[in-house]
């Protein structure tokens, strides 16, 4: 389970995929104003990418996502949604309450930007949750 | 009657599923069997909440020109909002179950329970 | 144990058939979840006049219930922590340590006999 599965065909036909399922990705997440998606769907596609590129090419994708980068981009995501919810405390609103967060704007433009923002602080924080248990499980957790 | 069949299907398609879970999770003897069953009474939960959403003749909640703002011509938003963070919620405590299956296996060699608890036996 | 397991499952389909006479039919409009003023039908009346978000589902996860969609984060940070704290080997670099040279794994190891 911790080596590559050594197949040149899956290998080709990874790296290739895999930035089309990225870009994808991210389209689901800054389109979940619109259409059905958000941050969820949008973080376990990209965590599906990753997982992609470690089963495909094995030692290599260490390198281009770091064992340790999967638990810290899901604590950075948590702080930065924990940090967008104290803004509106700062000028007398409730916690995570967008539209008092920056005094003078229009309340609906203020709840608008605010909900895209916490849909793509949530994808960050799936996507390295969902890395971090991949890797913890096949790698046996780190040092 | 087939409007006591139509209105009731899904409740008998979640009980079903839910029985086949919680007999995955009591009976079988292989822990990875057992985290299956788990995974399948989730998903019969996350069907009931979403056959409580529907309503009949209506479309997707997302605000359209031509259905206005008639509440009746848009299904329940609600259920769909605690299915979605409870499918994200279930695959992390899947995960968590499965790391405490490799570290009994780890421990004791084996995934068979009979076997994991006559060594503990044994130990004690 | 298999006859307990079988007679507490006849029992949990009994209690279920029982209980589902009380559920909504499928499809009803007039049921009491999706009826409801102060709740469903504020959310899909006033969605898009108070948050200029057509998706009736983002607004209500994120803007009208945004505190559940926060705590439900914070499981799914702390469910990722458990999990690499429980597989935590000191000592091993990499994985495939499995003869043993990665040491300091909770518990005795089997000896290789």
């Amino acid at each position: 389970m911790t080596s590559r599965y050594d197949s040149i065909f899956l290998d080709r036909v990874a790296r290739a995929i895999v930035p089309v399922v990225q870009i994808f990705a991210f389209y689901v997440i800054t389109h979940g104003h619109y259409s059905p998606g958000g941050g969820f769907q949008g973080g376990v596609i990209l965590a599906a990418s990753i997982i992609l590129l470690r089963i495909s090419t094995g030692e290599e994708s260490f390198e281009r996502f770091p064992r340790q980068a999967g638990i810290g981009l899901a604590g950075v995501g948590a702080l930065l949604f924990a940090l967008l919810g104290f803004l509106p405390l700062l000028f007398g609103g409730a916690f995570l309450e967008y539209g008092m967060a920056i005094p003078g704007m229009d309340p609906v433009t203020l709840r608008y930007w605010g909900i895209f923002f916490a849909e793509l602080f949530i994808g960050f924080l799936v996507w390295g949750a969902l890395v971090a248990i991949y890797d913890a499980l096949t790698t046996g957790g780190v040092d | 009657m087939s409007e006591v069949v139509a209105g009731y299907y899904p409740y008998v398609m979640v009980g079903l599923l839910l029985l086949i879970g919680f007999h995955g999770m009591a009976v079988k003897r292989n822990y990875m069997k057992k985290i299956i069953g788990l995974t399948i009474f989730q998903t019969a939960i996350y069907l009931l909440f979403i056959q409580g959403a529907a309503k009949s003749g209506a479309t997707i909640p997302v605000r359209s020109t031509e259905f206005g703002t008639a509440a009746a011509n848009y299904i329940n938003p609600l259920p769909q909002v605690i299915v979605l963070t409870a499918i994200v919620v279930g695959v992390a405590i899947t995960g968590v179950a499965l790391s405490l299956m490799l570290q009994i296996h780890r421990r004791y060699g084996s995934l068979d329970e009979e076997v994991i608890l006559k060594q503990v036996g044994e130990e004690a | 144990m298999r006859i307990l397991a079988v007679v507490l499952m006849a029992l949990l389909g009994g209690a279920l058939a029982w209980g589902a006479q009380g559920l909504p039919p499928r499809g009803d409009p007039g049921s009491p979840a999706s009826s409801h003023e102060g709740v469903s039908v504020h959310y899909i009346e006033n969605a898009y006049a108070e948050s200029r978000t057509p998706n009736m589902v983002t607004a209500v996860l994120a803007d009208y219930r945004g505190f559940d969609t926060f705590g439900e984060a914070v499981v799914v940070v702390t469910a990722a922590v458990a999990c690499l704290l429980i597989l935590l080997r000191s000592g091993a670099p990499a994985g495939g340590a499995s003869t043993g040279a990665g040491g300091g794994a909770p518990g005795r190891r089997k000896e290789p006999s």
